[in-house]
Formats: C-alpha cells, structure tokens, sequence
C-alpha cells in the first residue's frame, strides 16, 4: 500500500510521463476506456477486458520471472489480507460496474471525450479517495483480518516461482481459447 | 547527462506514440493491446523499479486539492503521510496516460464529445444528471475499494497478478465478482440488451 512512497527526481518524472504514453495509447487502442466494453465484460457478453489483463499478465509475468532470474530486477509483492482485498475488492467492483471505469481507464477516457468519466468518476474518486483518508486511521484493524502478509503464490505453495508461473499461464491461455471457441 | 537521455527517450515515444495512433487501426485486437501493457510492465521494473499503478495518484491529488481548504488536516493525517502528497512518478504516468489517450484518439478520429454512454442510453435514456450522479457514486467506491484493497485494476489487477503475488490475485477476483454482481443488478440477466 505503501510501496509507491519514494523520492522524486526530474528523470523519475520523465520516465513515468513516457511509460504513461504508452499506457494511455494501449488502453484507448485497445477500448477499454469505453464503458459500454467494460461494461460488455461485466455483464459477460464479450470478455474484451478480460483478455486485455489476461493476456498482459501472460507476457508480464513470464517476462518479469525471466528479468528477476537473471537478477535485473526485483518483485514488488504487496501485503495480502481477506479484510483488505476481498473486502475492498468487492467494494471496488461495486463503483467499476456503477462508474464503468477504472482510476486508470477513466483518464483515458476524457481523454477520448467521454465527459461522465470526469464530472462522474474523477471528481468521485477524489472524493472517495479524501473519504479514505478520513476512515483509514478507524478502519485500519479491518484491514489486518485474515492477514497473510507479502507473499506469492509459490512462497505458499513452497515451490519453485516457475511451478506457479508456467501453469497459471497456461490456464489462462485455456481461458481466452475458450472464449473465442464460444465467442465471447 | 542522464537527465538528456530520459528526455531522447520520452520524445523517441512520443513519436512511437503519435506514429502508431496515425498509422495503426482505431482498434488493436486485445491480445495485441495486452501484450504491449506486459512488455510495459517489464519496463516499469526494468528501467524505474517500478509498478504500473493509478490509484495512489487520485489520493495526492484529493491531499492537494484538501490543503487549500484545510491544510492542517492534512499534513496530520496519517493515510495523506503515509502515501506522500507530491508530484511524483505515478501522477507523471497518468499526465501521460490522458495524452497518450488524447493522441490515439485523434489520431483514430474517435474523438467525440458526449456525456452519456451508448449502452446507458438504450436502457436509461439520455438524461445526463442520472448518469452524472450514478458515475459520481460509482468514482466515491471505485476510490475506497481501490485503497481499501490496496490498489486498482492496474496496480493489483495486473501488476499483482502477473507478480503472482496473493493481495492481487484476492482484489483481482473480487474486482470482477462485485463487477458482475452490481452490473448484472444494474441491466438485468435478462435480454433487454444486445
């Protein structure tokens, strides 16, 4: 949750202005700063949004394990709770399927003239987002419930990162060959 | 030195980015879409050890905004110290999350102005105030479920899972079951909607 609070730097800024770029193109091109795709996926009509993730988190993480083996870079594993992230997670797709769009989509989207996802969503996130901070300091014990800690799948599992990594990709390519035989 | 070489990097993609909004289909198939934000996640790690993440981004930006008004309350309270109010790497990719966007929309001549959604439409008709106020709703829970699951569809949807780490594969479920429950609620299981 903390993970991001770091120094900052005038490269730093740079950089993250550059990888956003390419973030935003990827995100319009790929249409998942329309409600109605999101909106598609959630009602289970076309899994659009689906294979976006899915498949960036094939070609991420066989990437990222192969960078981390050969030492060149190293995991940011956030702090895993049922309190936090099932709670919040399901909090969270409350206000996705109300809104239509995520945090990062949403800026993506007034960027392509959808004006709801701005005097909607933004402004409703900066509000939720003050809200938190008002609730936090009294919601913190809620968070630590079923607390696991920053774990993986694999340091659970005790084996080695490969063992998860090979057949979560696998299943989730099953996945997307699957919705297109049943053209979803 | 290094600085001039972040800036070299960040035209070469704002060409790669304007080149490839022109001369690219309006739409990339979702496979391909997908896998350009993979390889953008090894970057990330590579280059600025870094995750893609977005919703810290709406917390400055609210500690920002509530300083104006009070802005001793905000340099006291713990969630604004732990996440730090500044201009930082995350704020700087979302600045550039709008414009890579805004230029792969005019580019694909998608641009178009509207306040209500195509599929809202066709069910709830075109008053903008219902549509504003339901978006407005949705944003206050997208923000507190984000936080409260300690992050978003990028940060823990995909940058979690693709980590295989547990925190993002719990919020990234649950992401999608509260997602399908409410918009089922919303629209109906029935056939109302194409």
């Amino acid at each position: 949750m903390r993970s991001d609070a770091s120094g900052t730097n005038r490269d730093e800024l740079l950089t993250g202005l550059s990888f956003g770029l390419i973030f935003g193109l990827a995100l319009h091109k790929a249409g998942v700063t329309d409600y109605d795709i999101i909106l598609r996926t959630l009602l289970l009509r076309d899994m659009l949004v689906l294979k976006v993730m899915m498949t960036a988190v094939i070609v991420g993480a066989i990437g990222i394990y192969a960078l981390r083996a050969m030492g060149l870079v190293r995991l940011h594993i956030r702090e895993a709770a049922v309190g936090s992230n099932v709670i919040g997670g399901l909090i969270f797709g409350l206000g996705f399927a109300l809104l239509g769009y995520c945090p990062g989509t949403a800026v993506g989207a007034v960027a392509a003239g959808h004006l709801d996802a701005f005097v909607g969503g933004i402004i409703g996130m900066l509000v939720g987002s003050l809200l938190f901070a008002q609730v936090y300091p009294h919601l913190k014990w809620l968070f630590r419930i079923g607390y696991i800690g920053d774990k993986t799948l694999w340091q659970i599992l005790s084996v080695n990162p490969w063992a998860v990594v090979l057949p979560v990709c696998g299943v989730l390519v099953v996945l997307m060959w699957y919705l297109e035989t049943i053209g979803r | 030195m290094y600085t001039k070489a972040r800036v070299a990097f960040l035209v070469l993609v704002l060409v790669a980015v304007v080149l490839l909004s022109f001369l690219t289909p309006a739409r990339w198939s979702p496979y391909t879409a997908g896998a350009v934000i993979g390889m953008l996640c090894w970057l990330t790690f590579l280059i600025s050890d870094k995750e893609l993440g977005v919703s810290a981004t709406y917390v400055r930006i609210s500690g920002f905004i509530a300083r104006l008004l009070h802005k001793q309350a905000v340099d006291d309270n713990e969630y604004y110290q732990d996440t730090g109010v500044k201009l930082d790497w995350q704020m700087m990719l979302l600045l550039g999350v709008f414009l890579g966007a805004l230029v792969s929309a005019v580019g694909s001549e998608s641009f178009h102005m509207h306040w209500v959604p195509g599929l809202w439409q066709d069910v709830f008709g075109d008053a903008v105030v219902p549509r504003l106020l339901i978006a407005f709703v949705g944003g206050v829970f997208v923000a507190l479920g984000a936080r409260w699951a300690g992050g978003c569809t990028s940060g823990q949807g995909i940058t979690g899972t693709l980590q295989m780490s547990v925190a993002g594969w719990l919020a990234a479920i649950c992401f999608f079951i509260g997602g399908i429950i409410t918009a089922t609620i919303i629209y109906g299981s029935g056939g109302t909607l194409q």
